[in-house]
C-alpha cells in the first residue's frame, strides 16, 4: 500500500472486469511511466473505455490494482483519485451547458480547494480563482467566449473547454477519451496541438480511434482487443507488429 | 400456542394480500420507471367496489366481483395511462406527481361517493365456516387467500417468463431502446403493463375486502406497504415481491400484535437494514 | 423594474398588519410559514435536484418535540425550540443516510415511506402524540417578554423568520458550496471526476433543508397553539411539493409564491368545498401537464417579453 517509491506514475495490475458472464477486461496491466504519452488503440469493443472508467473509479473492478504514483487507488471513489492529480475527459461532453465557460472552468478548479466547502461566501469573492480560469481560456484560445453558456457555442470548442477544464487543475495523469472524436479538419488540428502542447509533469494517457491523428501524439502504444493487452510498447514497434496488423485487418 | 399459529395464518394472509398489491407496482416500475403512487388508491377502488357490489347482491360471487373490480380499476388506470401519462414521456418527476395527484382524485372522491364511515365487506358464505386441520382450527377465507396469491404468483410467473408477451416485457425492461429498435410496440405495452397492474391491485382489493374493510384512508394505509415491500424486494423483481410481501406481512402482523405502538417501527428497520446493505433490494437487478 | 417588483413585494409584506382584518393578518401570516417550507424543500428540489415526498417529516416532528416538552414536561419555550431543532436536525441527517443510498425515484420512494412511518407512528402511539386528537391547548412563546398572541404581533415574528430564513437559504445557494450543490444536481459524474464529494454535499443539504423544515414546523405549531398526524401527512409534503413545482423551482422565490397561492386556494376552496384532497390532486395534474416549470419562471418571461420586445 505504501509502494511510493514507485517510479510509475500510473500502474495497473492484473485487473479483471466481468459483467455477468461477459468478461471486459482481462489480466490487464500497464506501467507508465510519468510525462509519457501513451496511446491506447483497439477496436471498438476491445474494453478502452471501460479501462478508463476503472481508472478513473467509475468502476470497480473484480480483482487487480490501480497504483497512482505508488499509492494503490483501486478502492477509492472517483472524487479522492481527483485529489491524487487524476483527471479525465469524456467521450460525451458532460459541461454545465446553462452556465458559462468560465463558470465551467471555476468549477473545475474549485473541484480540489477547501473553498467548495463555504457556505457562506459566493463564488465571485475568489477573484484569484476566476483569473486562473480566464488564464485557462486563454490557453484554450476561448477567452473571448468566456461570457458565454456553452450552449451557445460549436462543439469543437466544448471539446477544447473540456480540455481547458481537465488541464486547469494541473493534473498529474491525464485520462483523454476519445479528445478528437466528432470534430472537423480544423478543430481536430486545434485540439491536437492543444494536447501536443501539455506540460511535461502531466502524464497523458489517450484513447483514440482516430489513428491517423492520434499516432502523431504517442510515445507509447498499447493495443487492447477483447479486453485484453496484446501489444504494448514503443509507437513504431507496435506499428509494426504483426498481431496489431492481426488485430485490425482480421484473420 | 393457537397464538402463534393464528398470527402466522394472518401474516401470511397479509402477505399474499401484499402480493396482490406490490405485483403490479413491482411491474410497473420495472417496465415504466414509473413509481406509481396511484396504487393504493386502485386497492382501494377495488375494497370500495366488492363493499357496495357484495352487499347490494347478497350471495354475489367473491371471484366475480374481484374479476370485475380488477377489469373495471384497470380500465380507469388504462384510461389515465393513455390521457396524462403519455404526454410524460420523458417527465420522471411529473409523472409521479400526477400518479400522487390522482391518488388524491381517487381517494377523495371514494369519500364523497362511500362516506366517512368504514364498510366492512362480507366473508363469503362457503368460505365463512372454519377449516380443521390437524386439531388446529383456521379461519378458511385465510387460506384461501394465501392460495390465491401463490396462483397469482404462478400466473404472473407464467406470464412473463413462458409467454411472447412476457419476453417483450422484459426486453423493454431490461433495455428500452433497443426494444423499440426491434420494434416491440413499448408505448402499447406500458398501457398494458399499467392496466394488469392497476387490475391486479383492484382485484386485490376486492379479495382483501372481507380482512380489511373498505375505509377512507385504506389507500394511504397500503402504499407505504408496498413501497417497502419493493424497497425490501427489489424493484421490478416478482420474486422480490413475492418474498419481499410475505416478510412484511409476518413483521406488521406480529409487530402489531406484540408491540401495537411500534408496529411502524419494525416495518422500518428491515427496510433501513435492506437499504443500508442492499440497496438494489434484496433480488433486485438494477438501482432506481 | 427591479424596484417596482420589490416595492411591491414590500408593500405587500408591511402593510397587512397596517390596514388588513385578522384574518387577512392571520392568512398572511400562514402565507409566510408555507413559505419557509416551501423555500426549504426547494433547496433539494430546485437546487439539489433530490425530489423528496417526505418533507413534512420535519416540519410534524418540530412541532411535535416542542408541543409535548412544553406541554407535557413544562419546558420553557426558549429550551423546546432549541431541542425541537435539535432533534429534527439530528433526525435530517439519520434519515439523509438512509434515503441517499438512492437517487432519483428510489431516493423518492424512501423519503415517502419514511415519512409515512412518522406520520403511522404519529397516529399509534396515542399515549405520546395523543393520537388522532392531536396536542392542544399550546402556547405561543414570548420573546424578549412580548406575547405573540395577537395576529399582529405574530405575524410581525413570522415576517422576521421568514426574512432571516429566505436570506440564509439566498446565501446558501448562491455560496461556492451552492454552486458545487448545482453542479451535483447537473452532472454528479463530472463533479466526482473533479474532486467534489456528490454524496457529502446531497447529504449537507438534505440536513440544512431539515433544519429549515424544522423552523417552519416550530412556527407552524406556535400559530395553531395545536399539532395533529395530518401535519406529518404525504398530502403536507405534496402541497409544499406542489407550491414549488407550481412557483418554480428554478428560482429562489418562486416556492414562496407557490406556497402562498396553494395556500390562498385551500382557504377559498374550503369555504365552498370540502373535497380540497380532490382539488389538490386536480391542480398537480394541471400544473404538471400545463405549465411544467411554474408560475414565476412563466411569469418573468412574459414581463420581459413585454419590456424588451420580442427576444
Amino acid at each position: 500500500m505504501t509502494a511510493s517509491t514507485s517510479s510509475y506514475a500510473l500502474e495497473v495490475v492484473n485487473l479483471k472486469k466481468a459483467f455477468g458472464g461477459l468478461t471486459v477486461t482481462q489480466n490487464v496491466s500497464l506501467s507508465i511511466r510519468p510525462g509519457e504519452r501513451r496511446l491506447i488503440i483497439g477496436p471498438n469493443g476491445a474494453g478502452k473505455t471501460t479501462l478508463f472508467n476503472q481508472i478513473s473509479g467509475d468502476l470497480r473492478p473484480n480483482s487487480g490494482t490501480i497504483r497512482l504514483f505508488g499509492s494503490d487507488m483501486t478502492h477509492l471513489p472517483p472524487y479522492k483519485r481527483a485529489h491524487f492529480g487524476l483527471s479525465r475527459t469524456y467521450q460525451i461532453i458532460t459541461l454545465f451547458s446553462s452556465d458559462t465557460l468560465e463558470h465551467n472552468i471555476t468549477l473545475g478548479l474549485l473541484g480540489l480547494r477547501p473553498a467548495r466547502w463555504q457556505m457562506w461566501r459566493p463564488l465571485s469573492f475568489y477573484r484569484d480563482m476566476a483569473a486562473e480560469a480566464r488564464r485557462a481560456l486563454d490557453a484554450v484560445g476561448l477567452l473571448q467566449l468566456a461570457a458565454h453558456p456553452i450552449s451557445d457555442i460549436a462543439y469543437g470548442e466544448r471539446r477544447r473547454v473540456e480540455l481547458a477544464m481537465a488541464l486547469a487543475q494541473k493534473p498529474r495523469v491525464l485520462l483523454l477519451d476519445e479528445p478528437l472524436a466528432g470534430l472537423s479538419n480544423t478543430e481536430r488540428s486545434a485540439v491536437k496541438s492543444l494536447v501536443a502542447s501539455i506540460p511535461r509533469e502531466t502524464t497523458v494517457i489517450m484513447i483514440e480511434h482516430d489513428m491517423d491523428t492520434a499516432l502523431d501524439l504517442a510515445e507509447t502504444v498499447t493495443l487492447l482487443n477483447y479486453g485484453r493487452v496484446i501489444v504494448d510498447g514503443e509507437r513504431d514497434a507496435v506499428i509494426a507488429d504483426e498481431r496489431t496488423r492481426e488485430v485490425y485487418l482480421g484473420t | 400456542m393457537q397464538f402463534w399459529i393464528i398470527q402466522g395464518l394472518n401474516s401470511l394472509s397479509l402477505g399474499g394480500l401484499l402480493f396482490l398489491l406490490s405485483s403490479g407496482f413491482s411491474l410497473i416500475f420495472g417496465l415504466m420507471r414509473l413509481a406509481n403512487l396511484t396504487h393504493g388508491a386502485f386497492f382501494m377502488l377495488g375494497t370500495y367496489f366488492a363493499a357496495t357490489a357484495m352487499r347490494s347482491y347478497d350471495g354475489l360471487n367473491i371471484w366475480v366481483t374481484a374479476l370485475g373490480a380488477g377489469i373495471a380499476v384497470a380500465a380507469i388506470g388504462g384510461l389515465f395511462e393513455r390521457l396524462v401519462l403519455t404526454r410524460l414521456k420523458n417527465n420522471q418527476l411529473g409523472q409521479v406527481l400526477v400518479t400522487l395527484g390522482m391518488s388524491f382524485i381517487i381517494s377523495d372522491a371514494c369519500l364523497m361517493l362511500w362516506g366517512g364511515d368504514s364498510i366492512p365487506v362480507p366473508t363469503p358464505q362457503d368460505l365463512q365456516s372454519p377449516t380443521r386441520v390437524f386439531g388446529f382450527v383456521f379461519p378458511t377465507y385465510r387460506l384461501v387467500l394465501v392460495g390465491c396469491a401463490i396462483a397469482a404468483a404462478i400466473l404472473l410467473y407464467v406470464l412473463i417468463e413462458r409467454t411472447r408477451l412476457g419476453a417483450m416485457i422484459r426486453a423493454g425492461v431490461d433495455d428500452r431502446q433497443m426494444a423499440r429498435a426491434v420494434g416491440i410496440p413499448v408505448s402499447n405495452l406500458f398501457t398494458l403493463v399499467f392496466c394488469l397492474g392497476a387490475g391486479i391491485a383492484g382485484a386485490g382489493g376486492v379479495l382483501g375486502g372481507p380482512i380489511l374493510s373498505a375505509y377512507p384512508g385504506l389507500d394511504a394505509d397500503m402504499l407505504p406497504l408496498a413501497l417497502i415491500v419493493v424497497i425490501l424486494g427489489g424493484i421490478g423483481s416478482l420474486l422480490g415481491a413475492f418474498v419481499g410481501s410475505f416478510i412484511i406481512g409476518i413483521i406488521y402482523t406480529f409487530g402489531t400484535a406484540l408491540f401495537p405502538e411500534l408496529a411502524y417501527i419494525i416495518l422500518f428497520l428491515p427496510m433501513i437494514f435492506v437499504i443500508a446493505f442492499r440497496p438494489q433490494g434484496l433480488f433486485g437487478r438494477i438501482g432506481a | 423594474m427591479k424596484w417596482i417588483g420589490a416595492a411591491l413585494l414590500a408593500g405587500s409584506l408591511l402593510l397587512p398588519p397596517i390596514f388588513a382584518g385578522d384574518f387577512y393578518v392571520n392568512l398572511a401570516s400562514q402565507i409566510l410559514i408555507a413559505a419557509i417550507f416551501a423555500l426549504s424543500l426547494n433547496l433539494l428540489v430546485g437546487f439539489g435536484g433530490m425530489t423528496s415526498l417526505g418533507h413534512a417529516s420535519y416540519l410534524g416532528v418540530a412541532a411535535y418535540i416542542s408541543a409535548l416538552l412544553t406541554s407535557r414536561y413544562g419546558f420553557g419555550h426558549g429550551a423546546a425550540a432549541f431541542l425541537s431543532i435539535a432533534g429534527t436536525t439530528a433526525m435530517a441527517a439519520f434519515f439523509g443516510v438512509i434515503a441517499l443510498r438512492a437517487s432519483g425515484l428510489g431516493f423518492l420512494m424512501i423519503t415517502l415511506a419514511l415519512s409515512q412511518v412518522l406520520w403511522g407512528l404519529a397516529y399509534r402511539m396515542s399515549n405520546v402524540t395523543n393520537g388522532d386528537n392531536g396536542i392542544a391547548g399550546l402556547t405561543r412563546p414570548s420573546p424578549f417578554g412580548l406575547s405573540l398572541d395577537s395576529p399582529i404581533s405574530f405575524y410581525w415574528f413570522a415576517l422576521i423568520v421568514a426574512t432571516f430564513a429566505l436570506a440564509m437559504m439566498t446565501i446558501f445557494v448562491s455560496s461556492a458550496f451552492g454552486s458545487s450543490l448545482k453542479g451535483v444536481r447537473d452532472q454528479p459524474r463530472r463533479m466526482a471526476a473533479l474532486g467534489f464529494n456528490p454524496w457529502l454535499i446531497r447529504w449537507f443539504t438534505f440536513v440544512y433543508a431539515g433544519f429549515w423544515g424544522g423552523i417552519s414546523g416550530l412556527l407552524y405549531v406556535y400559530y395553531h397553539k395545536y399539532i395533529h398526524p395530518t401535519s406529518l401527512s404525504t398530502t403536507s409534503s405534496a402541497e409544499a411539493l406542489l407550491g414549488v413545482i407550481a412557483g418554480g423551482s428554478g428560482t429562489l422565490g418562486g416556492p414562496a409564491v407557490g406556497a402562498a397561492l396553494v395556500l390562498l386556494l385551500k382557504n377559498y376552496v374550503s369555504a365552498y368545498l370540502e373535497r380540497w384532497n380532490m382539488l389538490l390532486g386536480l391542480v398537480f395534474l394541471l400544473i404538471v401537464l400545463v405549465m411544467p416549470t411554474g408560475i414565476v419562471p412563466g411569469v418573468s418571461r412574459l414581463t420581459a417579453r413585454l419590456r424588451g420586445g420580442p427576444r
